[in-house]
C-alpha cells in the first residue's frame, strides 16, 4: 500500500548518480521524503522531527560508497539511526531482587496487557524456572479476572484466587502478601486498561503502584497504534516509574512506527514484542528488524554492507 | 517554534496571523498529521485550504471553520445509523476487527441501543478462541437483557453461528447480533474462518448476514486503512464503528477511509459502558479533528 523509503529516495536522487559526497541540498530533498516515509509509517510528528534534523546532519557531507547510489547511502544512514534510536539499554527483566519480585502491567484498553502478562509468566517459569503468581487487579472489564485465571491454568501458572467485591488497590495488597507468604520469586500485576486522559483511573493506577512497589513497570502498547502514541507514552510515564515498553501485535502489517515515538518519549528499552495470541509468542525485540519495517523495507544493512 | 510540539496537538494552539501564510499552512498540516489524517491526506486537505483562502484575512475560528468544511466535504455522506431493518426478520449483523478493537463492548452496546428500542436482541458468542471470551459476551448480554447463545471454548465458530440464527429464528428474535475472535487481516488462515461464518449463515438464511460491521479502535494509525480494505475483500464489511474516541486520539484515518472505500460510518464508542454509544456525526467529527 505504501512505497518503500528506497522506491522514494529513488525517484529523488535518479539525477544524482556517481556523486562523490551528499550536499546539503541533497540531503535537504531525501529528507522531505524520509519525513513522508516516517510519518505513514505512524512515527508520532514530534519524533520524526527531531529524527530528521539529526539525521540531517550525519549526511550532510557523508561520503557515497561508490558501489551504491545516493539513495541507498541515505537509506543506510536512515536506517542506522533508527536502529540506534530503538536499540540501547537492552535490559532484562529485573526480577533477579529479593523475592518477590513485582512486576506491574499498565497500558491502554485492549492493548494486551492481560494475554502479555501470560507471556511473561510462562517464559519466566519455563525459561527461568521461576516460581510465579499472577494476580488481575482489572475489576472494571467484565471478565477479565476470569480470563487471567484461565490463561494460568493453560500455561500452569497460579493466579490468586478472585474474591469478589475487592478493588485494586487491597488486591493487590493480597497478591503481594500471598507472594511473599507462599515463596513465589515473580508476581505479576495485570492490571485494567485505561485512557491517559482518566484522571481517577490514573491515580488508581499510581496506588497501586503504591503498595505494589513493582521492581518493573511495563508500558504494553499496540504496535498498530498512530499519532497517539506519543500522548500515552508521555502520560504513562509521567505518572508512574515505567522501566520498558512491550509492544505487541507485530505479528500484524502495522510498520509500527508507534516503537520509535514510544522509545523516544519514554527513554526506556523496549523489552519483548509480542507476535501472537498464543502464550508462547513473545520475542525479544529486535530494533534492526523494526528499523527495516518502518522504512518498508527487509535487511537494510545487510543490502549495504553487501554492496 | 510550532504550536505542534506540544502534547495535545491541535488548532487551539495555532499561532494566527492576519493572512493565511505558509507558516500557518504548515502549522496547519502538521495538526492535521498529528490526528492521524496520515500525510498525504493532510497535504490535500492543506492545498486546497491554499487554494481557497492563501493572503486572504483569517482568523483562528475562520481557519477551524473552513479545515472541518474541507474535511467534512471528503468525508461526505457516510453518516448512517444502523437501523432494525430487516425482512423476514431476524436481521442478522455480524462484528469483526483486529484483537482488541473493542468488538465485544460495542456489540454490547448495540444491543442496549436496540433494547432501549423494544427490539428483542440476542447474541453469539462466536469468539471461542480467546480466554474467557465466552464469559465476557455472557455478562454483557445479562446486563444489556440480550439472551446469549454460546458453545464451548474452543468450538468452530460458524457451527455456532448457524445454531444462533436457528434459535433466533425460533425465538422470534428481531436481531442477531454475532461476536467473532478479534483477527489481524495479514492472517489468511484467520481470515478464511469468516468467508466460512458468512457462507453457513447463508445457508440457513440467504440474506444473512444483512451488516458486516468492521470494529476500528481510533488508537490505530494508517492501518486502518489495510484492515478494511482487507476485511472488506474477505468478509464483505457493510460498515464501520470506531470506538475509544473518549480519549486522545482522533481517528483521523477515517477521512482517507471516507474517501477510498466509501463505507457508511454507523457509530462511535466513547467509553466502557453500555451506554457509551453514539451516533457518527461528519460534522461534529470534522470539527474535533479541526480544533
Ligand atoms: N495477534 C496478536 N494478538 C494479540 C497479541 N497480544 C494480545 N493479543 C490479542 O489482543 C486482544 C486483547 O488482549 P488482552 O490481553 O485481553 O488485552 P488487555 O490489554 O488486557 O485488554 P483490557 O484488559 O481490556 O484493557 C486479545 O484478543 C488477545 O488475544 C499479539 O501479540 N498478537
Ligand atoms: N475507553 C474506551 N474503551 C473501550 C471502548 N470500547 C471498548 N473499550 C475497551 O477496550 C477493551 C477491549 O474491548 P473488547 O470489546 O473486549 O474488544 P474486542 O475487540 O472484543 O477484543 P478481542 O475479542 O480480544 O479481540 C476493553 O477494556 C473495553 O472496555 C471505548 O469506546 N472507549
Ligand atoms: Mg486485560
Ligand atoms: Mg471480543
Amino acid at each position: 500500500m505504501f512505497e518503500s523509503l528506497s522506491d522514494r529516495l529513488g525517484g529523488v536522487f535518479d539525477k544524482l548518480r556517481g556523486r562523490g559526497a551528499l550536499t546539503e541540498l541533497d540531503v535537504r530533498a531525501a529528507m522531505r521524503e524520509v519525513r513522508i516515509a516516517l510519518l505513514e509509517a505512524d512515527v508520532a510528528l514530534p519524533v520524526v522531527k527531531t529524527f530528521i534534523d539529526q539525521v540531517t546532519a550525519d549526511a550532510i557531507g557523508a561520503d557515497v560508497i561508490r558501489s551504491i547510489t545516493p539513495g541507498q547511502m541515505v537509506v543506510k544512514i536512515v536506517n542506522d539511526a533508527l536502529v540506534d534510536m530503538l536499540g540501547g539499554d537492552s535490559a532484562p527483566l529485573n526480577v533477579d531482587v529479593t523475592p518477590p519480585a513485582v512486576i506491574m502491567m499498565v497500558g491502554l484498553q485492549g492493548s494486551g496487557k492481560t494475554t502479555t502478562t501470560a507471556k511473561i509468566a510462562k517464559r519466566l517459569n519455563e525459561k527461568f524456572g521461576k516460581k510465579v503468581l499472577m494476580a488481575s487487579l482489572d475489576v472494571a472489564r467484565p471478565a477479565a479476572q476470569e480470563q487471567l485465571r484461565v490463561l494460568g491454568e493453560q500455561i500452569s501458572v497460579a493466579t490468586l484466587p478472585i474474591i469478589a467485591g475487592q478493588g485494586p488497590v487491597e488486591i493487590a495488597q493480597r497478591a503481594k502478601s500471598a507472594a511473599k507468604l507462599q515463596g513465589f520469586d515473580v508476581l505479576l500485576l495485570d492490571t485494567a486498561g485505561r485512557l491517559h486522559v482518566d484522571t481517577a483511573l490514573m491515580d488508581e493506577m499510581r496506588a497501586v503502584a503504591g503498595v505494589g512497589a513493582p521492581d518493573e513497570i511495563l508500558l504494553v502498547v499496540d504496535s498498530l497504534t498512530g499519532q497517539d502514541a506519543v500522548n500515552v507514552a508521555s502520560s504513562f510515564s509521567g505518572q508512574v516509574e515505567l522501566t520498558g515498553v512491550v509492544l505487541t501485535r507485530m505479528d500484524g502489517d502495522a510498520r509500527g512506527g508507534a516503537a520509535l515515538s514510544m522509545r523516544s518519549v519514554t527513554g526506556k528499552p523496549i523489552k519483548f514484542a509480542g507476535t501472537g495470541e498464543k502464550l508462547d509468542a513473545l520475542e525479544e525485540f529486535s530494533p534492526s528488524r523494526v528499523a527495516g519495517r518502518i522504512l518498508g523495507m527487509g535487511d537494510v544493512v545487510g543490502l549495504v554492507e553487501r554492496a | 517554534s510550532r504550536s505542534t510540539d506540544k502534547l495535545g496537538d491541535n488548532l487551539a494552539g495555532l499561532f494566527v496571523r492576519a493572512k493565511l501564510d505558509d507558516a500557518m499552512l504548515d502549522d496547519i498540516e502538521e495538526a492535521l498529521i498529528a490526528s492521524d489524517l496520515g500525510p498525504a491526506m493532510a497535504a490535500r486537505v492543506t492545498a486546497r485550504l491554499r487554494d481557497e483562502k492563501f493572503d486572504r484575512d483569517i482568523d483562528l475560528a475562520g481557519v477551524r471553520d473552513t479545515v472541518a468544511a474541507e474535511i467534512g466535504s471528503v468525508l461526505g455522506q457516510v453518516a448512517k445509523p444502523l437501523e432494525v431493518i430487516a425482512f423476514p426478520r431476524p436481521q442478522v449483523i455480524l462484528v469483526v476487527g483486529v484483537n482488541g478493537s473493542g468488538k465485544t463492548t460495542t456489540i454490547a452496546k448495540l444491543a442496549h441501543l436496540f433494547i432501549e428500542q423494544d427490539y428483542r436482541v440476542m447474541l453469539a458468542a462466536g469468539d471461542t478462541f480467546r480466554a474467557a471470551a465466552i464469559a465476557q459476551l455472557k455478562i454483557w448480554g445479562e446486563r444489556a437483557g440480550a439472551k446469549v447463545v454460546s458453545g464451548e471454548q474452543g468450538a468452530d465458530a460458524a457451527g455456532l453461528a448457524f445454531t444462533a440464527l436457528e434459535r433466533a429464528r425460533a425465538e422470534g428474535v428481531d436481531v442477531l447480533i454475532i461476536d467473532t475472535a478479534g483477527r489481524l487481516q495479514n492472517k489468511s488462515g484467520l481470515m478464511d474462518e469468516l468467508a466460512k461464518i458468512k457462507r453457513v449463515l447463508k445457508k440457513a438464511m440467504p440474506a444473512a448476514p444483512h451488516d458486516v460491521v468492521l470494529v476500528l479502535d481510533a488508537t490505530t494509525g494508517q492501518n486502518a486503512l489495510n484492515q478494511i480494505e482487507v476485511f472488506q475483500e474477505v468478509a464483505g464489511v457493510t460498515g464501520l464503528v470506531m470506538t475509544k474516541l473518549d480519549g486522545t486520539a482522533r481517528g483521523g484515518v477515517l477521512v482517507a477511509a471516507a474517501e477510498k472505500f466509501k463505507l457508511p460510518i454507523h457509530a462511535v464508542g466513547v467509553g466502557e459502558g453500555m451506554g457509551d454509544l453514539r451516533p457518527f456525526d461528519a460534522g461534529e467529527f470534522a470539527r474535533a479533528l479541526a480544533g
